[in-house]
């Protein structure tokens, strides 16, 4: 926001980055060889549903679209995902149909209504965790949940040092915030 | 690529109007001042110290005065989860989270700029509305901190704090007294009491419109943020009925701090002329919310 906007008291609603999103495909490798940790075929969007007509219509439009492949389902913050769940290998594909998602909310005018984007990784000790996109930042941070809403805070540093190379990591810690009971975690 | 995210222009028109004229009425009183011959330094510096000290603790004077109390993301889960999610959508860097211990249902932000702000609710507020209401209050709270509206009228009312020392180091110093002995009108320390006066109700009314113009772009950007204009709306209508109801002893301790209120705090029977308030009426800012919910269904 430049100076005028400040003075003139208004802001200009964020734009989204969508693109990066397509580093992820090999980012999970990266991730798989250096921690175990293996994609679990599971993607979801985040979004805030406008009130009126236009954004009904809009969502509307875009689960016919994906067919049943979404399902879409409302958090405690009164948020929206669209839960896209595809073979655990095919990691590209996934990324292509949540851009799909994306780039429909965008088309619309709703590109600021884009919260966060999540893709969900696995090991065998039951671990998990979710590689995060902020849209508005055009950055990735990892989220550990642990049980009691603490987080493992260790291995989300650990797997920002494996995934440096691969993705923009959010360089501002304060903006890793807890995703708690997103879906497909 | 398109966007539902238009901005008011009349709101800001009417903005630079009241900017422009503060501004005009600073420089023709500073002129007074010289050409009346009055040695304006030492006023000015104690006025521009009382600014940096408003401006560099207005987050810790604030919070003080309230008894607001910073909590952690532990304390107050659900709190922070909202506030989160708002600086993630607006790309802004989080704010402190203080609760304050009071009945009257309010939210204030304060803090002079992105880094050094604090977001604070009473108990009051978090007790009466819904959790999707609370959200509309916030992120009304978190424009106020994006608009940087602290150091906007902190800065615009630099004129009303220097107008107000001058009408004191008249009266103290020198009322009656006249510099020339050959002058044959009134005496300089009259005359500049009596500009400083005049500029202190000006620039009074004028702060007050620009705070009342701040209000309704922050309804705006809030209403924008959350695309929910109508709970926004909803919210206001709860708070502005349940001040009405709480006891007048408390609200007339809020007063003094209407200014970075979601809601005025005035107690009934001595509401202000419009003129006078820092806030919008309810129907103006009903009105404003409405015509955004408008534009977003808009097919």
């Amino acid at each position: 926001m430049g100076w005028l906007d400040v003075i003139l008291g208004r802001s200009k609603p964020v734009r989204p980055n969508l693109d990066a999103l397509f580093a992820l495909p090999s980012a999970a490798v990266t991730l798989q060889a250096a921690t175990g940790l293996a994609p679990t075929g599971v993607g979801s969007v985040s979004f805030r549903a406008a009130e009126g007509s236009a954004f009904a219509t809009l969502s509307a439009d875009v689960k016919a679209l994906l067919g049943d492949r979404v399902e879409e389902t409302r958090d405690e913050y009164g948020y929206s995902w669209l839960v896209v769940r595809r073979d655990p290998d095919a990691v590209g594909d996934l990324v292509t149909e949540l851009h799909a998602v994306n780039s429909s909310l965008e088309g619309a005018g709703f590109g600021p209504s884009l919260l966060c984007s999540l893709v969900s990784f696995a090991d065998p000790q039951q671990r998990r965790l979710a590689v995060v996109y902020l849209y508005k930042r055009g950055t990735f941070y990892p989220f550990v949940p642990l049980p009691g809403h603490t987080r493992d805070t260790a291995l989300e540093l650990q797997v920002r040092g494996v995934l440096a190379g691969e993705l923009r990591i959010e360089e501002d810690l304060g903006r890793w915030f807890p995703v708690w009971g997103a879906p497909g975690l | 690529m398109s966007t539902r995210f238009a901005s008011d222009r009349g709101l800001t028109v009417r903005m630079v109007m009241t900017m422009f004229l503060l501004g005009l009425l600073y420089v023709v009183f500073v002129g007074a001042l010289i050409a009346l011959g009055v040695r304006a330094l030492g006023v000015l510096l104690i006025a521009g110290g009382m600014l940096l000290v408003q401006y560099f603790l207005s987050d810790r004077i604030a919070l003080f005065a309230m008894g607001g109390r910073e909590v952690s993301p532990q304390e107050a889960p659900a709190l922070h989860g909202l506030i989160d999610r708002l600086c993630a959508m607006a790309d802004m860097p989080k704010p402190r989270v203080a609760i304050a211990d009071s009945d009257v249902p309010n939210a204030f932000a304060t803090g002079r700029d992105r880094q050094h702000s604090v977001v604070c609710v009473t108990t009051g507020i978090l007790r009466r509305l819904e959790p999707r209401e609370l959200e509309g209050v916030l992120a009304h709270e978190l424009s106020h901190v994006a608009h940087r509206d602290v150091a906007v009228m902190t800065i615009a009312s630099f004129l009303g704090i220097l107008a107000g020392l001058m009408t004191r180091f008249a009266l103290y110093s020198g009322l009656g007294r006249s510099r020339d002995s050959n002058q044959g009108g009134l005496p300089i320390g009259l005359i500049v009491m009596l500009v400083s006066i005049a500029v202190y109700a000006v620039s009074f009314l004028l702060t007050r419109a620009l705070s009342r113009y701040r209000e309704l772009a922050a309804d705006r950007a809030g209403a924008l943020l959350t695309q929910q204009p109508s709970v926004l709306a909803s919210a206001l209508v709860k708070v502005s009925g349940e001040m009405a109801r709480i006891p007048t002893r408390d609200l007339r301790e809020a007063e003094p701090f209407n200014a970075f209120y979601f809601a005025p705090a005035l107690a009934p029977g001595k509401a202000l002329a419009q003129l006078f308030s820092t806030h919008p009426p309810l129907e103006r800012r009903l009105e404003n919310l409405e015509k955004i919910s408008a534009q977003l269904g808009k097919g």
